[in-house]
């Protein structure tokens, strides 16, 4: 086996390590961590799968914004206040079918399809980061979508300002 | 791989000397000595201090949560070192040279935050955790200026890639990209070719006098990122002892030192690179004075390698030099200062910039 095919399936094993773990731990803020070295290990097979940009936003999006955002959450509520994070699990034998029964649809999905007959699998594409074919894409025939999403999370932004702002106004209020 | 060991030894060896050059700094701003004893000057003081570290017992909090405490200063270093490896530190020496470059470092760095919050919290201490949570809120907060500034300078130069931003900013842009042309301050209707003159003149900030701004915002931000003062809150020592790293001792430490001082190098030679002109020589060439060209040789000769690697290291450890400045001439904001710097003034400031940097590309083509 070469060394990045090495590489390869020990990223693909830390993600799928770090999610078995996420689904058996009760702790949060565990669950929290173990979550950020799943993403990393997808950023990573999604580097040797020959899609770099897609790999670092990966990385900037929910490794360094979302989760980061996500633990920052949980610490400023309980941890100040001293009480222990623990979730509960229930149904377990339900979830348990529901996600074997998932995982059987995308098995059976993958071993059907024949990816390496498919166009843009050749080695050719994934050589490249392809970044300036994907900039004039969303500039040009996808600028529809693009803006669309920039609208949406600006709206998101100002009502989450709008829902902390108000709050505060009622403190004041109150004192 | 060279890139890697250079780089490690280089990053290890400047914090020895930037730790002593930060106490005699500090020393000659305040009219003191510094360290005088060990060695000629106290040239030794760092060494012994790290010999001391290396010695201490590892203690760990007994109620510390010892998973998460235990590797967080390594998480913290990893992703601060893991930035020097798309570096090109000459120009034909550096880490990879991918197309993603600069974007790839603010993702790989913005990952120290994580490490922070398993110190803060793995501490179980309440300094550590608020010393982790203004870390975290500050850093957040100053990523947004950093990147519309790093934002700013791609439009400029049309590309992620470090390399190819610093071949832009001096005379051997034409080696690698024949038709290239840079005009004087970037506007084509002056019509002043400066592309073989060089030097200052293709410095980005010269190049387009729009990045003087630019720059500013970069540095204060570099600051705020690096936790260092005017911007320390997280770590203010009448406040806090020391922040996130307060329950940290011997080596661990010491781990967390070196990764402060590696970030700040880090965000030097960014700033260096996008700003400054990376490994370009400052020296314009003036007609037959060749200055430019004698001091800076063919890229990928020997030569090359080495007035590049003098330039670019230089230009960093003149930059660290000014972020200890700073340092210890400045009092410290306090922490709604600091959150109105950002996101009353810095962050709308940026805004405009990049608009305007969007507007100073048309007239550079």
């Amino acid at each position: 086996m070469s060394l990045p095919l090495i590489i390869f399936y020990f990223f693909g094993i830390l993600s799928a390590a770090a999610a078995i773990y996420i689904a058996l731990t009760k702790n949060i803020i565990y669950v929290a961590f173990s979550l950020i070295l799943c993403f990393i290990g997808l950023a990573g097979v999604f580097v040797f799968l020959g899609a770099e940009f897609i790999a670092v936003t990966q990385i900037l999006v929910y490794v360094g914004g979302i989760l980061v955002l996500l633990i920052f959450g949980v610490m400023l509520t309980n941890r100040l206040k001293g009480e222990k994070l623990v979730s509960q699990s229930r149904q377990k034998l339900l979830g348990f079918l529901v996600s074997g029964m998932l995982f059987y649809v995308l098995l059976q999905g993958i071993l059907a399809a024949n990816f390496s007959a498919l166009e843009w699998m050749s080695a050719e594409s994934g050589s490249q980061t392809g970044l300036k074919t994907l900039g004039m894409n969303l500039m040009t025939e996808y600028v529809l979508a693009f803006e669309l999403i920039g609208l949406l999370l600006l709206i998101a932004l100002i009502g989450a300002v709008y829902i902390a702002g108000n709050k505060r106004k009622e403190d004041k209020h109150a004192a | 791989m060279y890139a890697f060991l250079f780089f490690l030894n280089f990053v290890l060896i400047y914090t020895v000397f930037a730790v002593y050059a930060e106490r005699k700094i500090s020393a000659f701003i305040q009219d003191r000595y510094g360290p005088m004893e060990t060695g000629y000057y106290g040239l030794l003081q760092t060494v012994a201090d790290l010999l001391k570290l290396i010695q201490k017992e590892d203690i760990v909090p007994l109620r510390a949560d010892k998973k998460l405490f235990k590797p967080a200063p390594l998480i913290i270093f990893t992703s601060v070192f893991a930035g020097f490896s798309v570096l090109p530190l000459t120009s034909g020496f550096g880490g990879s040279e991918t197309d993603l470059g600069i974007f790839f470092l603010l993702a790989i760095v913005s990952l120290d935050i994580f490490g922070m919050l398993l110190a803060g919290w793995g501490s179980n201490s309440k300094y550590a955790l608020f010393g982790a949570m203004r870390s975290i809120s500050q850093i957040i907060s100053y990523e947004i200026p950093l990147g519309l500034m790093v934002v700013c300078v791609v439009m400029i130069s049309q590309t992620l890639s470090l390399q190819e931003i610093v071949y832009q900013q001096g005379v051997w842009w034409t080696s690698i990209q024949p038709d290239a042309v840079n005009y004087l301050f970037g506007v084509k209707s002056l019509g002043v070719d400066v592309t073989d003159i060089g030097g200052l003149l293709t410095w980005n900030i010269i190049r387009v006098p729009l990045l003087i701004p630019a720059f500013l915002i970069f540095y204060i931000a570099s600051l705020a990122e690096a936790n260092r003062a005017p911007f320390d809150i997280p770590e203010a020592e009448s406040e806090l002892v020391a922040g996130f790293q307060v329950e940290y001792s011997g080596f661990r430490w010491a781990m967390i030192m070196l990764s402060e001082y590696g970030l700040m190098l880090l965000v030097s030679f960014l700033m260096a690179i996008l700003f400054l002109g990376g490994w370009n020589t400052p020296l314009p060439n003036i007609g037959g004075v060749e200055l430019a060209k004698w001091t800076s040789g063919e890229p990928g000769t020997i030569a090359g390698h080495l007035w590049g690697a003098f330039w670019m290291i230089s230009k960093a450890l003149l930059l660290v030099a000014s972020q200890m400045w700073v340092r210890w001439t400045f009092p410290r904001l306090r922490l709604d200062q600091l959150m109105n710097l950002s996101w009353k003034y810095l962050t709308p400031a940026s805004i405009l910039l990049v608009l305007l940097s969007a507007l100073y590309r048309m007239l550079m083509i």
